[in-house]
């Protein structure tokens, strides 16, 4: 009985005996789960453009970060180090479009998968072999502390997350919208075989698309990077932004906002009412239950496109 | 010339229906039988059994139980490692509430039990699929290991949060803790492996494999047909999740005789995978092969730079190990996406016309 009431009353009865505190906690989870979103974007666009599931999104933002904070250490301005930690993933994307995809065209989706997650061992392996295992502070200069907006405490540099997630998001819409680029991006992801029927060409899209995920990373990263210092653990962060990816869809930009939105909130709201009454650390799997909860009504995410089978 | 089915006729049903109809395969099958069963016990050091036979066995057998469920019924787990912790925790509580339990009711029963939490976690496959169900298999993946962490009672409230295997024996042979022999433990893997492998063979052959592939082919088309989905994918989650229980109450209680819930973590998952991806889905035979694959791997990367006499730091020996296991990966994947069962299928087709090449 004590443990249905910790689990079902009693997180309910501190929500509204202190709404301040919930509101902070749940304004606080939004903005985290803004970051999630950051990387669950990079798995969107490929899965849209090419049917990939690339797991490897996860190794390119700890490789982005890596490389970006490598090169301020080594003394250059941040601008340099920007543009060439931006040539690395262009070249990345480039290299795995033809090492990788262009000979597995027309396998299976899961041999695809198995080879995003070579793609992960290899790119963990080839960072941390150039730069090394320990851990780089990457600074920013933006202010890591609470501001009260109207009686509400609010981490800046969250806040500064969500305005450059915003800016990414508007930005990648401009693109897919209004370039001649983006709208060859929609159109592959409509449909391959007809994309290819009127002249697009499949192998550059996918380059494309590729640098735009690997660029998506590389903010992911340095936001990452700067939130937890740039290690190892960066490339797990791509474990979080999956369920974040099935809440929201596999094919949809909105959702991957959305879906990082709920699980943000979601997961910050249970780790402070709910987790002291199960023993606490439930970050680990808390956003795939919920997810779960979500997709057993919805199987294709919120947003995503709806299945229809025939036979 | 060698190898050709002609001329071998076959005049009764069980006959024509046994697992090598011909007379070169059941040859080929006994002498590995009698390598496995003799060569290796008299010829292998205690080193190479515990390094190498004894996880190739266990990890074997969880690759079996992943490929029935992603080979053969098509549903993509990424919580294999989440359904080892089960069984390796449920036998350990087994083992330690009922000492005088025999060691093979242990692991029968850890089987079991992982089936049940297969199960439970194989529900949302009815109405989800492909990659979100990979997902959504992440969640077995996360929460059963966070539930071993923190949850003394499954350690029995040892502080560290790590399990040590009871010494256990069978015909008064010690199979588990620090009196056992590794060729007690090899001989009892083996026989064990031999038997679940036997299973699964005749499983896939049969009724209920028919109807794993038909599902994982087209699950709709098999519901038209009469196929429950419901019944079929479940028996796949609780089947894949009893072999993956028993592997994993293996890798506690004979390979490494103490385990903590982390060594289950997701990247044993994916290691699982690619076995069975490398080896080749949906084929028994490449889940050993993939199993030995995977297992070689790493000890061959660790020991080419001494061979090479090179003389590179530890630490980026160790990064570069994943960038080149990664890397591996990849060039299998491009050259044999099928695995390495299809060379093997395609090596039998070369010899049956050997010498002549077409």
């Amino acid at each position: 009985m004590d443990f249905l009431y910790n689990i079902l009353i009693d997180p309910l009865v501190q929500i509204f005996t202190y709404p301040i505190f919930a509101l902070e906690v749940l304004i606080g989870g939004l903005l985290s789960g803004v970051m999630y979103s950051l990387v669950a974007l990079g798995f969107v666009l490929i899965f849209k453009a090419s049917g990939v599931f690339n797991f490897a999104q996860g190794a390119m933002v700890l490789f982005a970060a890596l490389f970006f904070a490598g090169f301020i250490d080594t003394g250059l301005p941040w601008y340099i180090a920007l543009l060439l930690t931006i040539g690395v993933m262009v070249l990345l994307a480039m290299t795995i479009e033809r090492i990788v995809l262009r000979p597995l065209v027309n396998q299976p989706h899961i041999i695809l998968f198995m080879a995003t997650i070579g793609i992960t061992y290899f790119l963990d392996g080839f960072g941390q072999t150039i730069w090394g295992s320990s851990v780089r502070v990457l600074d920013l200069g933006i202010p890591n502390n609470p501001m009260e907006f109207g009686g509400v405490l609010i981490n800046q540099f969250d806040m500064v997350a969500a305005v450059v997630a915003g800016t990414l998001v508007a930005v990648l819409a401009v693109f897919f919208q209004k370039t001649r680029v983006g709208r060859a991006l929609r159109a592959v992801a409509d449909d391959h075989q007809a994309a290819l029927s009127v002249g697009i060409p499949l192998k550059t899209i996918w380059a494309i698309v590729w640098t735009v995920a690997g660029l998506v990373g590389l903010v992911a990263g340095i936001m990452w990077g700067a939130k937890l210092g740039v290690q190892f653990s960066l490339a797990m962060v791509a474990l979080k932004a999956l369920p974040v990816l099935i809440l929201g869809g596999f094919t949809s930009i909105p959702g991957a906002i959305i879906g990082g939105l709920i699980i943000g909130a979601g997961e910050k709201l249970a780790e402070v009412f709910w987790a002291p009454a199960i023993g606490g650390g439930i970050e680990d799997w808390f956003a795939y239950m919920l997810a779960l909860a979500f997709l057993l009504f919805r199987p294709q995410g919120l947003f995503g496109e709806k299945i229809i089978e025939r036979v | 010339m060698l190898y050709r089915e002609a001329g071998q006729f076959k005049t009764t049903y069980s006959a024509d229906q046994q697992i090598f109809p011909i007379l070169q395969d059941r040859i080929g099958f006994f002498i590995t039988m009698a390598v496995a069963f003799i060569a290796i016990p008299m010829f292998a050091g205690d080193y190479l059994t515990q390094t190498i036979f004894i996880p190739f066995l266990v990890l074997s057998v969880a690759a079996i139980g992943l490929n029935l469920l992603t080979g053969y019924a098509g549903q993509l787990s990424l919580g294999t490692g989440g359904f080892m912790a089960t069984g390796a925790f449920a036998a350990y509580k087994l083992a330690t509430s009922f000492p005088d339990l025999n060691i093979i009711f242990v692991f029968i029963a850890a089987g079991l039990i992982t089936a049940l939490v297969g199960i439970l976690f194989g529900i949302p496959s009815l109405r989800i699929k492909g990659f979100y169900l990979a997902v959504a298999t992440l969640a077995a993946q996360f929460f059963l290991l966070w539930l071993f962490n923190k949850v003394p009672w499954f350690t029995n409230y040892s502080s560290s949060g790590v399990i040590s295997a009871p010494p256990m024996s069978i015909f008064g042979v010690f199979v588990t803790g620090t009196e056992a022999s590794h060729t007690a433990k090899y001989f009892f893997l083996l026989v064990l492996v031999t038997l679940l492998a036997l299973a699964a063979k005749n499983m896939v052959r049969g009724h209920i494999g028919r109807a794993w592939m038909a599902v994982r082919d087209m699950d709709i088309a098999a519901e038209i047909i009469g196929i429950r989905p419901l019944q079929t994918k479940l028996a796949a989650f609780a089947i894949s999740s009893f072999y993956c229980g028993i592997a994993g109450a293996a890798w506690a209680f004979i390979y490494t005789g103490s385990v903590e819930p982390l060594a289950f973590n997701i990247d044993v998952s994916f290691r699982i995978l690619f076995m069975i991806i490398i080896g080749g889905l949906g084929s028994i035979l490449g889940s050993f092969l993939g199993a030995g694959f995977i297992i070689l791997l790493p000890v061959f990367l660790t020991n080419a730079p001494h061979m090479l006499g090179l003389n590179i730091p530890v630490d980026i020996i160790s990064h570069m190990e994943v960038m080149i296991f990664g890397a591996l990966i990849i060039f299998f994947l491009i050259v044999e996406p099928h695995g390495l069962a299809r060379l093997w299928q395609i090596g039998k087709e070369k010899l049956r016309l050997w010498p002549f090449p077409h």
